[in-house]
């Protein structure tokens, strides 16, 4: 059975008051993600990326079709979806001024991790990313990579079935993003945990064991690396040609503001109840 | 619909940040002496005595107020700062509802303001007025709930705030008059009618009251009219805040 299942997805939005046109961000997408694999969502700006994220975390609603998380539905139980899934947003969302420790321990708060758990789980998350020595610094004094590593760890603390990472390498150094990586890979031989990418960083893609290409709203393509390079060009060529081909060389402007899961729930959260 | 481990996590968190809030501390008490010592003793000085009491004691409740009000609009109005900083996000996709949220961040924001009005009792040494412990223990529950009242009220407006800057406005057109035309600094018997109006629909009025009664033992409204006015307060501004938090932007 899918741990993801989408089908027939559509979120319109309707015209602002001012007179400016409605427009369709997801138009019909059907996808499953089946359970422990690594899916790679990818798509150029404006797509309709983000959307399909807000929509599967349980921060929109869609205007048709369904998802379902783990089983759940995305809009009837919000609330079992969310005890499932562990984001990693493209923007920090750190409490920097807590240390480590109390970003970690409020965290496992409001996903009711029992107290007396607590403690040995953010004990092992912190081993994970490697910030066991700084459990008690202040957030605010990390470099971009461990705040990266521990918005990770904060990710994992409830142990999620499935992982969102929204482009989670963007703005960090080839050292950092390689040990990410490095971790992200060890995360999935060690626990049985469904790991849903978007990326910009297309040899980043071709790690993955699928991916779904998006544009305007619509499914380009979807498979394993290998099989979109077989069946669209050649194997020599790389994911980033089989992406410019499909979706086009011009820059995709997108909405000011919409890049970010949150910003996108700003905008559209009073659909939500 | 009440969690209370978000409520908690919500109350712990900015208490923990209170502390480590060295500007906020700072103008909990920079607030207070300036208003004590220019407008108490500078004032005081030509206004004399306000019924049966100084100056300084009349203002000293209204100078708690001040505390109370401004140090609850500014905790309701991080959450500003949580949107702008992606914390609000952490909190928005746990499987906590948005109800919890709001009610945390009330709790919590009186929480902060009220040892925001703690910090003047600091003064009372100072002002010569003699206040039993008693006095003061019972200060604190209406302290609570004026804080309780404003923190709501911040909440409220703060879910429709798009900036930061959008504060400096809030303090110039909510806070000053609703400070100002509660009866903290100046008595209203002699005011012109429509101040009187005003000030009657201000519910920091019956605050301030309850306050000086305790204190001095000089109300201008009865007990119950007072709490009834702040419960009803508390109660609404609390409902239309979750209902701005559900809807916020």
């Amino acid at each position: 059975m899918p741990i993801i299942e989408v089908e027939h997805l559509i979120k319109r939005y309707s015209g602002t008051v001012s007179g400016s046109a409605g427009f369709t961000a997801v138009d019909d997408l059907s996808f499953s993600v089946e359970p422990g694999e690594l899916f790679g969502f990818l798509g150029p700006n404006g797509a309709g990326k983000t959307t399909t994220i807000s929509v599967l975390c349980t921060l929109l609603a869609p205007t048709g079709g369904s998802a379902q998380v783990a089983g759940f539905d995305c809009v009837r139980e919000s609330r079992q979806v969310r005890e499932q899934i562990g984001i990693i947003f493209q923007d920090p969302s750190l409490d920097e001024r807590l240390t480590a420790w109390e970003n970690l321990r409020f965290h496992a708060m409001i996903y009711h991790i029992p107290p007396r758990e607590r403690r040995t789980r953010i004990e092992s998350v912190l081993e994970m990313v490697d910030l066991a020595d700084r459990r008690n610094s202040i957030v605010k004094k990390f470099s971009g990579g461990m705040k990266r590593r521990l918005e990770i760890a904060r990710g994992l603390l409830h142990r999620p079935k499935v992982l969102f990472l929204d482009e989670p390498t963007i703005g960090l150094d080839p050292q950092t993003r390689r040990k990410m990586w490095e971790f992200v890979h060890s995360l999935r031989s060690n626990h049985q945990i469904t790991l849903f990418l978007t990326t910009h960083y297309m040899e980043e893609a071709e790690a993955c064991d699928r991916v779904l290409i998006i544009d305007h709203g619509k499914l380009v393509a979807l498979g394993a690396p290998q099989e979109l390079k077989a069946r669209y060009s050649s194997p020599e060529a790389t994911l980033e040609d089989i992406f410019i081909q499909l979706t086009g060389h011009e820059i995709r402007e997108e909405p000011a503001g919409s890049r970010d899961v949150t910003r996108t729930l700003r905008r559209w959260s009073r659909n939500l109840r | 619909m009440i969690d209370i481990a978000a409520i908690q996590m919500i109350w712990l968190r900015d208490l923990i940040r209170f502390t480590r809030d060295r500007a906020q501390i700072l103008g909990a008490i920079a607030r207070p002496v300036l208003w004590l010592l220019i407008m108490g003793f500078g004032l005081g000085s030509s206004f004399g005595r306000v019924g049966e009491t100084s100056y300084l004691e009349f203002i000293f409740p209204g100078i708690i107020a001040l505390n109370l009000i401004f140090a609850s609009f500014l905790s309701a109005i991080s959450i500003i700062w949580d949107r702008e900083f992606g914390f609000l996000k952490e909190i928005l996709v746990a499987p906590i509802p948005r109800f919890s949220i709001a009610v945390g961040k009330a709790a919590s924001g009186s929480t902060v303001s009220l040892l925001h009005g703690l910090v003047v009792m600091l003064f009372i040494p100072l002002i010569h007025v003699q206040l039993t412990l008693g006095q003061i223990l019972l200060a604190l529950p209406l302290m609570y709930l004026m804080a309780f009242v404003s923190t709501s009220l911040g909440i409220l407006i703060a879910c429709r705030m798009t900036s930061f800057e959008g504060f400096g406005t809030i303090a110039n057109f909510v806070i000053m008059p609703l400070f100002l035309l509660s009866g903290a600094v100046f008595p209203l018997d002699n005011a012109p009618v429509w101040l009187k109006i005003i000030s009657r629909l201000n519910p920091f009025t019956y605050g301030v009251d309850l306050l000086r009664g305790v204190f001095s033992g000089v109300m201008h409204y009865s007990v119950a009219l007072d709490l009834s006015v702040l419960f009803f307060c508390a109660a609404g501004f609390l409902g239309l805040a979750v209902m701005a938090f559900e809807k916020m932007d």
